[in-house]
């Protein structure tokens, strides 16, 4: 079960995602943003980070990455892609997902344990959780603020693709709180905290996100 | 060499903390009069050879797909000291 991490210059957070793949059960890949192949992975991970210094917008250069390029065709054809954080953004700016992650409305960078909720366990990411589980994962962002017209925002929530809800407080003042978001086939999640950084108890954060990554397993063995 | 700007602004509806932050600058240089600040970015693009309008198309593509996101950016293009043409909206 191999699942791809990609490394864009400038991302932070693939040796956590490699790691939190291993913990789950499945076999990291280092995937490189100038790859031409996605070397025959179940599952594509886009890590947190500032591609490219987040330079234009954040995500906006990496979505025109040679390996981007393979992952937006993969994707189409029912690929687990999961992005976190940068990750998010880029699968915006590539259009996997719909809306935009802009600056946080306080303005400041975040960096606190997030509490949330889980409200589609119907995606490749997220099957391990049960509906409306509770969950506290990192979360660390400077623009990390979910936005949508109202139109696209209210389908999102119509067809039951918000994947995940703040709780307690909304900390970047994404429209209602979203999260994280999926596609419409549920192959794609799009994720502003940081499942990755929750998967062993010696790093102080839980275990409660390693559901991601135990999921999209399960998902490419049941495929 | 033809010089080519694209402006690129957030939408109207869309927040913008940067704008928001300068303007709260304001009152400390003593401008009270200000009523808002929202800010954009200007790209100049030197380009090779004749301003076309293929080449001027193809400006227009790269601003709607790489110099702004139409999801919460305005563009415009125009031709510094000839004509001038414009995207959305």
């Amino acid at each position: 079960m191999k699942v791809g991490v990609v490394t864009f210059p400038g991302s932070l957070d693939d040796v956590d995602a490699r790691r939190a793949v291993r913990v789950a059960g499945g076999e990291p890949v280092a995937l490189w943003h100038g790859d031409h192949s996605l070397a025959a992975v179940d599952a594509v991970v886009l890590p947190g980070g500032f591609s490219y210094g987040d330079y234009l917008r954040c995500g906006a250069i990496a979505r025109f990455a040679p390996v981007m390029q393979e992952v937006v065709s993969a994707a189409a054809g029912g690929l687990p892609v999961l992005g976190i954080c940068n990750g998010f953004q880029i699968l915006c700016e590539a259009h996997l997902l719909p809306g935009a992650l802009i600056r946080n409305d306080h303005r400041k960078f975040v960096c606190r344990d997030q509490r949330l909720r889980i409200e589609n366990n119907r995606t490749s990411w997220t099957s391990s959780y049960d509906e409306g589980a509770e969950i506290t994962v990192p979360l660390k962002n400077g623009e990390g603020g979910f936005v949508a017209d109202t139109a696209t925002v209210d389908r999102l929530e119509g067809e039951g693709r918000v994947v995940a809800r703040y709780l307690d407080v909304n900390p970047n003042g994404s429209l209602r709180d979203i999260a994280g978001i999926t596609n419409e086939h549920g192959n794609v999640v799009g994720l502003m905290p940081h499942p990755e950084h929750a998967v062993e108890e010696l790093c102080g954060s839980g275990t409660d996100g390693l559901g991601f990554f135990t999921s999209v397993l399960q998902a490419v063995v049941s495929a | 060499m033809p010089r080519v700007v694209v402006h690129v602004m957030p939408k109207r509806e869309i927040l913008d903390p940067q704008g928001k932050a300068i303007h709260q600058a304001l009152p400390r240089l003593g401008v009270t009069s200000v009523t808002d600040v929202r800010q954009g970015k200007r790209f100049e693009l030197m380009v090779e050879g004749e301003l076309t309008e293929a080449r001027l198309a193809e400006i227009d593509d790269l601003a709607e797909k790489l110099l702004s996101n139409p999801v919460i950016e305005d563009y415009s293009v125009s031709v510094v000291d000839s004509v001038e043409t414009s995207g959305t909206p």
